[in-house]
């Protein structure tokens, strides 16, 4: 709660080019700089790294060079660096590397910065503590130059959960809702974050429900900060599995992810993206080693290549399929490219003598498809023992994201399940994830989605399988206890939403309720 | 990003360490990740500009040479833990850059301005 300042940064507006745009752009970079060297005598963690990683961005003559070179062929200056940025984001974003790729936000922040420098917009005045801040989006490095220590919060027209700016807010504490649509202007603005609304000049009774809101997610917060010494997590009795979801061997470093209980799903489309070629079993090996190693005894599941969909990966997926999310994709899209399928299992079988390796096919529709890609994975290990590698068949589970597989689960003979609710929830709402229009529909917790969870749980109960979920719904610490309530008892999510998760399982009331 | 080697590395140190044209490498085994963070890409980057030479870096067996003193492509670089990054330097304090630099990938990357 606190008074409502609009920001509006200038996007719009060309530069008009000057007669020395080489010293235009000097100046530019010079400037930002130092507000830069500025803003990082005062932040710490990770910010404090990207604001370094942008100050040797401006010093790197392999970024600034390019820029440079084009003014001196006649290039207005700010059109010059903004080519020469947005080659860099593009690089980025094509990295296999998750990491890689999120830094591409960083070097959009400086491409602006810059960009503002050069077209003289005034950097906007710093608001008043305590301020409630909506602009239609917030660069990181602006949201660092807001003094937070009284308060305040970020209500954004646009914007993304996901953006470095949300993960800033987040570390801080600062409240921040997202894609909340057009802000009339107001004089005071109420911020709810886990609720994730706000509201404009409140009523008296507003603000009596959220102050009320308020204490009870503090004592919420305070327990965050214990919860992952305390394990494991159980809920009536029993012990609640925590996974989690990931994309490589970095993804590990996140310090969360050594309270995971395992690895839930190790994603590898990483290893095919950003090449040529599929990468041979040797590469393939030494990832699924790396991810074994750090596990030590604790279990590993790996999917294997999950390409086509909204995952196109050259040289593998299908080109022009006009509903690729219907398509080739999956297992199925492996079953079509043995050479492919064949060196992944080979590198998955010599990884399986390293730990506790489980292997899950995605997107399997039919049993036929799932014996199948067994068959072929039990000759697969044949072959490398006959040759004398070591290897052995490690224990073979699916992904259940296809409702006909939901809907007649015991007919498959796998060892294991893991429930994909993203896209469960969108072949089950016949509503395409990529489309906003239908956002609405995609509701994980929906009655058929849930109905459809319990089926797959209770097939396991009754043979003894076990049974997970992952997709962005095991990481929400708001439904977890619905998906306890389905009876499942593993969530994989990624590493960030462990604490959050644990601790609503651990605060959530234990006794069954009273029918 | 560079395909071809920026200059000809040798294989062997260089026979005399005190003409111009001086030349060094050497390889260091990765205590943690390189490439894909960026502390340590940024303290890479900017050691490596400390030194008058041209400084190229790459993990043993990548087809790519880079450009050490570049942070952009020093962040890009894919070099897992556990990997061996080489580098190659030439020029007046080639060899001290290449000492420098092996010394600071070796002690996983410890702050060097305090």
């Amino acid at each position: 709660m606190g008074p409502f300042v609009r920001i509006d940064f200038a996007k719009a507006g060309e530069r008009r080019p000057g007669l020395d745009e080489a010293a235009a752009l000097r100046a530019a970079l010079g400037l930002a700089s130092r507000d830069l060297s500025a803003l990082s005598a005062r932040t710490g963690g990770e910010a404090a790294d990207m604001i370094e990683f942008q100050l040797a961005l401006i010093d790197d003559e392999a970024v600034t060079g390019p820029a440079f070179g084009r003014v001196a062929d006649g290039v207005a200056a700010d059109a010059a660096w903004r080519w020469a940025m947005d080659g860099l984001i593009a690089d980025y974003g094509a990295h296999p590397s998750e990491n890689v790729r999120a830094r591409g936000l960083d070097v959009a922040d400086l491409r602006d910065r810059v960009l503002d420098a050069l077209r003289g917009s005034p950097s906007p005045a710093p608001p008043p503590a305590g301020a409630v801040i909506a602009a239609d989006d917030l660069p990181p490095s602006r949201f660092l130059e807001i003094d937070w220590s009284s308060g305040g919060g970020v209500a954004l027209s646009g914007g993304s959960a996901m953006s470095h700016t949300a993960m800033l807010a987040r570390a801080r504490g600062v409240p921040m809702v997202v894609q909340v649509g057009e802000l009339p202007y107001a004089t005071q603005a109420l911020i709810d974050a886990e609720q994730g609304f706000v509201e404009l000049d409140p009523s008296a009774e507003q603000l009596r429900a959220f102050e009320s809101r308020r204490a009870a997610h503090a004592v919420r917060s305070a327990s965050v900060e214990r919860v992952d010494q305390r394990s494991p997590a159980t809920f009536r009795g029993e012990t609640v599995r925590l996974l989690v979801n990931i994309e490589g061997p970095e993804s590990l470093s996140h310090p969360a992810a050594a309270f995971a209980d395992g690895v839930g799903l190790m994603r590898t489309e990483f290893l095919f993206q950003g090449r040529d070629e599929p990468p041979d079993e040797e590469a393939q090996l030494q990832a699924y080693a790396a991810v074994l190693r750090w596990a030590r005894e604790r279990p590993v599941s790996i999917r294997t290549l999950d390409a086509g969909g909204d995952k196109p990966i050259r040289g593998v997926s299908e080109a022009g399929e006009a509903n690729p999310f219907l398509g080739l994709r999956g297992l199925r899209l492996s079953l079509r490219r043995p050479q492919v399928f064949a060196a992944q299992l080979r590198a998955l079988g010599r990884a399986a003598v390293l730990g506790d390796l489980k292997v899950m096919f995605p997107m399997v529709t039919t049993p036929d498809e799932f014996v199948a890609a067994q068959a072929l994975f039990r000759r697969t290990v044949e072959d490398l023992q006959a040759a004398g590698l070591e290897a052995r068949l490690p224990e073979l589970g699916m992904m259940v994201e296809v409702p006909a597989a939901a809907l007649t689960i015991a007919d498959f003979p796998a060892a294991f399940f893991s429930i994909g609710a993203n896209d469960l929830a969108q072949f089950v709402a016949a509503a395409d994830r990529a489309n906003g229009a239908v956002s609405h529909l995609l509701d994980p917790t929906s009655p058929a989605m849930l109905e459809l969870i319990r089926r797959v749980v209770d097939h396991g109960r009754a043979t003894g399988k076990g049974v997970s979920l992952c997709g962005d719904v095991a990481g929400d610490a708001g439904r977890v206890l619905t998906l306890l309530n389905c009876g499942l008892r593993e969530l994989s999510m990624s590493p960030s939403s462990l604490t959050a998760v644990k601790s609503a399982i651990l605060e959530s009331p234990q006794e069954a309720p009273l029918v | 990003m560079e395909r071809k080697p920026p200059f000809s590395p040798k294989p062997q140190a260089p026979s005399s360490p005190h003409s111009s044209e001086d030349k060094a490498e050497g390889s260091v085994k990765l205590v943690h990740a390189v490439g894909m963070h960026a502390r340590p890409a940024v303290k890479l980057s900017k050691l490596a500009k400390r030194f008058r030479s041209r400084i190229a870096v790459r993990v043993v067996g990548a087809s790519e040479w880079i450009d050490a003193k570049s942070v952009a492509k020093v962040m890009a670089m894919r070099a897992p833990c556990d990997s061996t990054i080489e580098f190659v330097a030439a020029g007046t304090d080639a060899l001290a850059a290449v000492g420098a630099l092996t010394t600071l990938v070796a002690n996983d990357f410890p702050d060097i301005d305090g």
